[in-house]
């Protein structure tokens, strides 16, 4: 037995070798040798972590914090096949739960535990991006099942059992559509007859740049901040150096957009980065890509590989003489907040994705502290667009204030869902309309961190001065149940915070306990006005200084739906007065037992009955 | 202080700004004490608890982090501030134990003091009651992980001051921890020192130096006041 452990911890750090001599035992890279260490060992024991650390020259205790930051992550035992089922929203509407139940009783296995004999392990993660094709889940953080119903899971369940390798299961159980439902200029890709790269790079960069600007184009990732602004930031910050990062760590629930532009449009998201490097004068590029797309990892390089073949990587990229750059493609490992861009820049340099003091901003002090532009996959695409065909084009399509056009994940109670690409200023209900969606009580838009929009206000438009979006667009139907929608997502939030700073810690998770407590998960029938109190209590706390955004954002779809749906909450609340969520007589149980006694005494007389 | 210094608006007060100043440490070098729990002179700032939270020119951020802007105005002692500190320390003491009475920090804690000019008489939230285990492996230092408020002064000391690199932060949202650096993760086998700052920095008492629990008694405490001197 010891031997076999002896040999297993060889073979483990055997396998850690190899990937550290691939990064050149780079600390730099820790979060991507963890992760292709891991994709061979199945989990990261202590040892192998101090093997790692050593190799790196970092401390184990900086391993092990990085280690366990990331979802994606073990540093426990779990199965040599792990299943994790997509949790969002949208995959259980679809009846993700039932699903993974099933799945769960005929392998014989808990959620979150390890089967008897190691071969597997079912579990949940975070909304893997393809809400349109779900329920969807993730195998060994590497290939992705849509499409999921009980015939299949009957049928994965199978195969699991007969130990058949992921490569031999049905093709057809790995698709990935794109389900392009309304294309406008980015969806439609660069027109045949574009001026190549070469010829858009052969302008100054500081054409380039005033062509962003006269663009009006402001960043696709959620905050709306003027591209041209950030660029110019930059390329005036001292140093020598410089970095282009393109942040395709689609983590917003309910969003999937970029995962299409990656799969289909990737020459367009790298000609923007390019495009991007030239006008802020940086050499070196970073794709983070999040883990939940690394099935998209190959293509993506073969893209890389291509480009470098035509020049339009390397050095004097596009024929630039002087201008050196190049992209490397760097993998997420399950962390929504790396989606902001200093935390994916901690990420980036292989450490825990905790967002940094600002200031100094990226654009002043990224990457190894170079001036670093971050930029959303939709963003790169249309820069790649605008560089072509001028700022005043780009400007002339959306509202004054909100130029160009935008992509929606359309998910949810709607008959086509989908992307649907609109020029901003685009009204929800038509949206609604077009996606064949009825009777619908309530829109999140931009996700769980947007604004959940009841139907009152489907007149109003998607654009930076009415609903921003990020690109999320769930569709809720009268049979839902907004309550649950916001529990869902206080869960999320809760599952998601870097646990940096206390608000967001410590907040998120107040909310979903008092939430919990409503939901009568826990105390039947015990919540009243007072628990009504604490959530509010909670949402200004947390909307009133966090760390970064998401804190800032967690409690949204808590204040939406109790401004606009808070009859979701009273019926929850129907106790006449306060009433703990523990049974306090239940808690006296202990003591009964130590001292023998069952008396009327020895007992609390509570409403609750022990 | 001529004329000509830029200077801020404190809550009415104008405070003079030197180069590099953040709100808080020209708030502090002219005698006014912005709340805080996880900063230290001594090392680089964190910003994980919050408690510094003032609003410059309406906006919330931390002061232990902004930098002082000449001209701006800087709301600190407002009674929404004041809510919003108090809900930040009871958020901490729901997080983990802290039971003052039995605790050897009393009278030298941080996070006692700032409940207690907050105002603080109850706990607001219900409690988390965390099962931490006790880590008394190491011959001078205790290491209590239930009073831990994850405010990083002992990771940054340990590495800034020390020159080594004891602690680090592990887990993420309500189950980030403090790590320790060392083969088994205990204290003991660790390369802390009682000499380290790292082993005095801690605000609360999740660490301390062993045997020297009472040396200053009750009532003759950093924090106690006259109604607290016996």
């Amino acid at each position: 037995m010891g031997d076999a452990a002896d040999i297993a911890s060889e073979a483990a750090r055997a396998a850690a070798d190899a990937v550290l001599d691939r990064w050149q035992r780079d600390p730099l890279a820790l979060v991507q040798v963890l992760r292709e260490t891991q994709a061979v060992t199945h989990w990261l024991p202590r040892p192998l972590l101090a093997h790692i650390a050593a190799a790196l020259g970092l401390t184990l205790a900086q391993v092990e914090g990085v280690a366990g930051f990331y979802r994606f992550f073990h540093t426990r035992p779990v199965g040599r096949t792990r299943i994790l089922f997509s949790d969002n929203i949208t995959d259980r509407m679809l009846g993700s739960e039932a699903l993974l139940a099933q799945l769960c009783a005929r392998l014989g296995v808990a959620p979150g535990e390890i089967e008897a004999q190691g071969r597997f392990s079912v579990d949940r993660c975070s909304c893997t991006g393809l809400c349109d094709q779900g329920p969807a889940l993730l195998v060994n953080h590497h290939q992705v099942i849509t499409r999921l119903n009980a015939a299949r899971v009957d049928a994965l369940a199978d195969l699991l059992l007969a130990g058949t390798p992921v490569e031999q299961w049905p093709a057809a159980w790995f698709d990935v559509i794109d389900g392009v439902q309304r294309a406008d200029v980015l969806l439609s890709g660069l027109a045949a007859d574009a001026p190549t790269l070469p010829v858009v790079l052969a302008q100054p960069p500081q054409a380039l740049l005033d062509a962003v600007a006269q663009s009006g184009l402001r960043g696709r990732g959620g905050a709306g901040f003027p591209t041209a602004r950030k660029w110019q930031a930059c390329r005036d910050a001292p140093g020598p150096l410089r970095c282009v990062v393109c942040n395709a760590d689609e983590g917003e629930p309910g969003t999937f957009k970029d995962r299409v532009l990656l799969a289909s449009h990737a020459d367009a998201v790298f000609d923007g980065m390019t495009a991007a490097a030239r006008a802020v004068g940086a050499q070196q590029g970073f794709l983070y890509l999040r883990g939940e797309y690394r099935y998209l990892l190959p293509q993506l390089e073969e893209v890389l590989v291509r480009r470098r073949a035509q020049g339009l990587l390397g050095r004097d990229a596009c024929g630039v003489v002087g201008f050196d750059f190049d992209i490397a493609i760097h993998l997420g490992a399950g962390a929504y907040v790396c989606g902001e861009e200093s935390a994916l820049i901690e990420s980036l340099e292989g450490k825990r994705g905790t967002p940094r003091i600002r200031p100094p901003f990226p654009v002043q002090a990224g990457y190894l502290g170079r001036p670093t532009v971050v930029n959303n996959v939709e963003t790169f695409c249309a820069v790649a667009h605008i560089a072509r065909r001028g700022g005043a084009w780009w400007a002339g399509i959306g509202t004054a204030q909100s130029t160009g056009t935008k992509i929606h994940s359309v998910s949810g109670d709607c008959a086509r869902p989908g992307l649907y690409e609109y020029p901003l200023g685009t009204p929800i209900a038509q949206i609604l309309d077009d996606c064949g969606a009825r009777d619908v009580q309530a829109v999140q838009v931009g996700g769980p961190s947007g604004a959940c929009v009841p139907a009152s206000e489907f007149n109003r438009a998607i654009a930076f001065e009415d609903v921003p979006s990020a690109g999320a667009f769930m569709v809720f139907d009268r049979s839902r149940d907004l309550f649950e929608v916001a529990r869902h997502f206080a869960r999320f939030f809760a599952h998601e915070s870097c646990g940096l700073c206390t608000p967001c810690r410590v907040g998120t998770e107040l909310v979903v306990r008092r939430l919990d407590k409503l939901a009568h998960a826990r105390g039947a029938g015990s919540a009243s006005a007072f628990d009504i109190e604490r959530l509010h209590d909670l949402d200004t706390v947390l909307h009133s200084g966090t760390h970064c955004g998401l804190g800032a954002s967690a409690c949204n779809p808590l204040r939406d739906t109790l401004r606009h749906f808070g009859e979701a909450y009273a019926q929850r609340a129907t106790a006449p007065q306060f009433q703990p969520d523990i049974d306090l007589d239940a808690e006296l149980s202990s003591a009964r037992r130590a001292t023998g006694r069952s008396d009327a005494g020895a007992h609390l007389h509570t409403d609750t009955q022990a | 202080m001529s004329a000509v210094d830029p200077t801020f608006d404190l809550d009415g007060q104008p405070i003079a700004l030197q180069p590099g100043d953040t709100i808080l440490t020209a708030a502090a070098r002219a005698g006014h004490e912005v709340p805080h729990l996880c900063w230290s002179a001594e090392v680089s700032a964190s910003a994980s608890c919050r408690l510094c939270t003032v609003l410059a020119d309406g906006r919330p951020v931390a002061a232990c982090v902004t930098p002082a802007v000449a001209g701006q105005k800087v709301e600190c002692r407002t009674a929404l501030l004041a809510t919003q500190r108090l809900r930040l320390l009871q958020m901490l003491f729901v997080e983990g134990n802290h039971f003052c009475p039995g605790c050897e920090k009393s009278g030298h804690c941080l996070l006692q003091v700032q409940a207690e000019r907050a105002g603080m008489t109850d706990l607001n939230f219900e409690v988390l009651n965390p099962e931490r285990p006790v880590d008394a492996s190491h011959p001078d230092v205790l290491f209590e992980p239930n009073r831990c408020i994850l405010c990083q002064l002992c990771v940054r000391a340990s590495e800034e001051i020390d020159g080594k690199r004891v602690f680090a932060i592990g887990g993420h949202g309500i189950a980030t921890r403090l790590v320790i650096d060392s083969a088994s993760g205990r204290l003991g086998d660790s390369a802390l020192s009682v000499d380290d700052r790292a082993a005095h920095i801690c605000p609360v008492g999740a660490l301390l130096p062993k045997r020297v629990g009472f040396a200053v008694p009750i009532g003759r405490r950093r924090f106690d006041t006259g109604d607290t001197r016996g």
